[in-house]
């Protein structure tokens, strides 16, 4: 009815109920896992429970449950604010708790959005409720995933699965590894396909798990796929090598889950920013939001400066989940949310430490954690210069081959 | 688009996204075409136009008559009146009925402080009927929407096409001229600019606050050029103002005028000329006298101010801060010298000087309320935050066709990742400010809090519009520094917005 870019009322209920969840359970226990890297966070068995159970009442609008799909057809043809929408709320403010124990929040991988995305009802049905990581990064395919070179050989009923994977998110801990395989090497990105491995299959070798910069409370794993035989059926979507889409369908899953990292971000900077206003509140300065900014205290100004564009990145991030809840085309914007809100929060925690001082860089704050999570925000589903890339192709209207 | 994912570290609090959608094509495309004007005449010094002084209109209070078919009481929503008089101006001129019309003197160079426009109209004091009007505020909306109304979008498009087919093609001349043709102004003035911010009874076009409104036709005028627009908007910002915090008689003597047939020149003056400038620590003084005020200052970059009939000046009212006035230019003591500047040179800008100004106890706005003046500079900023992110897509507009067929080293530049990487920043920087903006002027509609929004709002556009006006410039090069292109004036203009005060108000 008319342009408003405020949190839907429906959803602050939602919001509130994220934003004490952060505050009572995953502030207390952040530093803890930060310390104790690869350390299982026990705590969140109780609070995933908590989240089935608020999504099977119907309470999250969608939010905080695997294998939602959504943006059906909204019958009058008006507004939408959807569970994309609610997603992005709900992870601003459980990143605003911390980022390494949201990514690591049993049942929530990004396993079973790909499960959510490209299996048929059979295979969701099968794999209902179980926790599934995600693994496509080699160690020779980072950004450029249409070359890896794990492969698929069906033999019999069951494909055979040789290759290595690394930077796969819960991969100690969840219960399913989407896999990406290639079945012909020759035949390039068309070939790679999705496979749920069990985690406890022999196959699947757990080779190490990573020591990081930050969100240490989440596991990092490297597998070794040593001939790990998988079920036929659990390849995911279809075993054709469809050369004129499979590839960008897959790729196209995560049009869907950059405006959530970019959520991520935007939760992250927003804490940054809450301890930084307070700190200088402490020293006697505070922002006047209708003074000119040069008229303020330099690190007034420099506050106002940082505030900006967090806001410009949440609202991105909301515009894309908007867009998203209303069967608008949003791979453009996703990408502006990720870009913009990525590299904001780095600069914001980087820039929060030097206004906090020395008490910015001890441990006894968060803020030093905070500055060595965010980083990882600007690389993971897309690095910067990815985003960047995906940008320039869809505005200037080139292809891969034209803008490599 | 093979690379999308660094490390798939991702396990994200929520269900799957949706995953239906038709195509990620959807990139705004730029329509912007390379219009190269001919060779200007830059010596303005040599410009000498006939002074043309209007002919004083009719006076006439409000009449109920005229406004008894309120479209919103039809539920016809808003905007209709203001797409009614554009429909009329189409008419107006597939019948040639307007003619080349002259222009004021204007002179880029300063030549001193003359009396301000001394022919112009008297406005005859009325008393309004007792009671203020006021639009109301818009009812608060419970979901997140970025979807204008249809009325909106329809004056977004009318707009639009105005800025592309008339204000870009007059844009370079009247840059060098410092002067926007009147033809253009008038035109302006038809399409209701200066309606939107006035109550319906009163001659308004909409029953509701419209900043909104006013932010998507100040985007579309500033994407055909941002001086024109400044020019075409500025006597909007004193309607609107008197339609915001004017009492019933200055409505009753002003707002017929500024919304009829005729609509004078008038300016908003707050900005004053002197570094870190602070619109709530003014140097210009309001004194009190036994039958109103004495009014002293300089004000600068006042639009058309030696055009001007009517102007609101910002001035610190003795023991009560910051207040706005309503000055007629005809009044003794009131003085303009022309201020061209870097950008914004189509609004012929000037410093505006008052010299013990004698004013009446009725001319002071909105009892002199400190939240009332907070309010406008606030507005204002808003308001200069819609033509910068106007201004700035119509830069990247132009600089997407540029980039793709400028060849250097056998290919497009455009395949240059430091080309095509500042072309992704530049689009992610405007929607950023774009939507600050929108929710700035959404929040203000809505009766909330504003300050915060509209300040951040103005941080993004000072600091990104600046960086893309240079920008814009660089990714064409020599191309960019030569006035054959639009590319130099959009760096010029772009620097002035992030400086401006006032001015402007949606």
């Amino acid at each position: 009815m008319t342009i408003n870019l405020e949190v839907p009322k429906k959803f602050v209920p939602l919001v509130g109920q994220a934003h004490q969840v952060a505050q009572e359970v995953l502030r207390p226990i952040s530093r803890k896992y930060d310390l104790a890297e690869h350390e299982y966070p026990k705590e969140l068995d109780m609070l995933a429970a908590l989240i089935d159970g608020v999504d099977q009442g119907g309470g999250s609008s969608g939010a905080g449950a695997a294998g939602v799909s959504q943006a059906e057809a909204n019958g009058d043809g008006g507004n939408r604010n959807g569970s994309n929408m609610a997603s992005v709320l709900s992870i601003i403010e459980m990143c605003w708790g911390d980022v390494g124990l949201l990514l690591t929040m049993p049942r929530q991988g990004l396993g079973n959005s790909a499960i959510a995305a490209v299996a048929d009802d059979e295979q969701k049905q099968r794999f209902a409720g179980k926790w599934a990581a995600m693994a496509i990064t080699e160690p020779e395919a980072g950004s450029d995933s249409a070359a890896i070179r794990t492969t698929a050989v069906l033999d019999g009923d069951e494909y055979v699965l040789n290759g290595e994977k690394i930077y796969v998110t819960s991969g100690e801990r969840a219960e399913l590894v989407v896999v990406w395989a290639s079945l012909d090497p020759k035949a390039g990105r068309a070939a790679i396909k999705s496979f749920v491995v069990e985690r406890s299959n022999p196959g699947l070798k757990l080779d190490r798990l990573e020591h990081k910069l930050g969100i240490r409370a989440s596991d990092t794993a490297a597998f070794i796929l040593d001939d790990c035989r998988v079920p036929k059926e659990d390849l995911l979507g279809s075993p054709e090598i469809d050369t004129t889409k499979s590839f960008a369908g897959a790729m196209r899953t995560f049009d869907n889950t950059r405006p959530l990292v970019a959520a991520m971000a935007v939760g992250l900077s927003r804490a940054c920013l809450e301890h930084t206003t307070e700190k200088l509140a402490d020293a006697g300065v505070e922002i006047d939001y209708d003074r000119p900014a040069n008229a303020q205290h330099a690190a007034a100004a420099e506050l106002l400066e940082l505030e900006a564009d967090y806001e410009a990145a949440r609202l991105l991030t909301l515009e894309a989940a908007w867009m998203a809840d209303n069967s608008k085309p949003n791979s453009l914007h996703a990408s502006y949310a990720k870009a913009k809100a990525g590299r904001t929060c780095v600069d914001i925690s980087l820039r929060c430490i030097a206004l906090c001082g020395s008490a910015g860089l001890g441990e006894d704050e968060l803020l030093e954690k905070w500055a060595r999570d965010a980083k990882i925000l600007d690389i993971f589903e897309g690095t910067q210069q990815i985003q960047l890339l995906i940008i320039a192709r869809q505005l200037l209207g080139l292809t891969s081959a034209q803008l490599k | 688009m093979a690379e999308s994912q660094g490390m798939n570290l991702i396990s994200p609090f929520v269900g799957s996204p949706a995953l239906d959608h038709p195509d990620p094509e959807d990139g705004r495309r730029g329509t912007g075409t390379r219009d190269r004007l001919g060779a200007i005449d830059l010596c303005v010094t040599n410009l000498c136009y006939k002074p043309c002084r209007r002919v004083p209109s009719t006076l006439h209070a409000p009449s109920g008559s005229r406004h008894q078919m309120s479209f919103a009481d039809q539920s016809m929503g808003l905007g209709l009146r203001a797409l009614n008089r554009l429909a009329g101006l189409e008419l107006i001129d597939r019948a040639g009925l307007r003619g080349p019309a002259e222009r004021l003197v204007y002179r880029s160079t300063r030549n001193g402080f003359r009396a301000a426009n001394a022919a112009g109209r008297s406005f005859k004091s009325v008393q309004g009927a007792g009671k203020v009007a006021r639009q109301s505020t818009a009812k608060r909306s419970k979901s997140f929407d970025l979807t204008p109304t249809d009325e909106q979008q329809m004056m977004v498009e009318a707009f639009g096409d105005f800025a592309s087919d008339r204000l870009r093609k007059a844009a370079t001349e009247a840059d060098a001229a410092c002067s926007a043709p009147d033809d253009l102004l008038a035109q302006s003035a038809e399409l209701g600019i200066t309606m939107l911010g006035v109550p319906e009874e009163l001659g308004g076009a909409v029953s509701e606050r419209s900043a909104v409104t006013s932010v998507l036709i100040s985007e579309a005028l500033a994407g055909g050029d941002m001086g024109l627009a400044f020019a075409a908007l500025a006597p909007a910002a004193v309607s609107t103002a008197i339609g915001l915090w004017g009492d019933a008689d200055q409505q009753a003597t002003y707002l017929p005028e500024l919304t009829g047939e005729d609509v004078p020149a008038a300016a908003l003056a707050l900005l004053e000329p002197r570094p870190l400038f602070d619109p709530f620590e003014l140097r210009t003084s309001a004194r009190r006298t036994a039958d109103g005020f004495v009014l002293d200052g300089i004000k600068s970059l006042v639009p058309r101010a030696a055009d001007a009939e009517l102007f609101i000046v910002a001035a610190d009212l003795e023991g009560s801060g910051p207040a706005l006035f309503v000055v007629e230019a005809k009044t003794d003591g009131v003085l303009t010298s022309p201020e061209p500047a870097l950008g914004l040179r189509a609004a012929s800008t000037c410093q505006l000087k008052l010299e013990g100004v004698e004013l009446g106890s009725g001319t002071l706005l909105a009892d002199g309320s400190p939240d009332a003046y907070a309010d406008c500079v606030r507005l204002g900023r808003i308001a200069w935050c819609a033509l910068t992110v106007g201004a700035a897509q119509a830069a990247l507009d132009f600089l997407i066709p540029y980039v793709n067929d400028r060849k250097a080293f056998g290919e497009p530049i455009s395949h240059r990742q430091a080309v095509a990487f500042n072309m992704s920043n530049i689009a992610i920087e405007i929607e950023g400010m774009r939507l600050a903006t929108y929710r700035a002027a959404s929040l203000a509609d809505q009766g909330r809090e504003f300050a915060r929004e509209a300040a951040i709002a103005r941080r993004l556009c000072a600091t990104h519009g600046n960086r893309i006006g240079s920008d814009a410039v660089g990714l064409l090069g020599g191309h960019g520094y030569v006035k054959e292109y639009p590319v130099e004036r959009w760096y010029r203009d772009l620097r002035s917005a992030g400086v401006m005060e006032g001015a402007l108000l949606v």
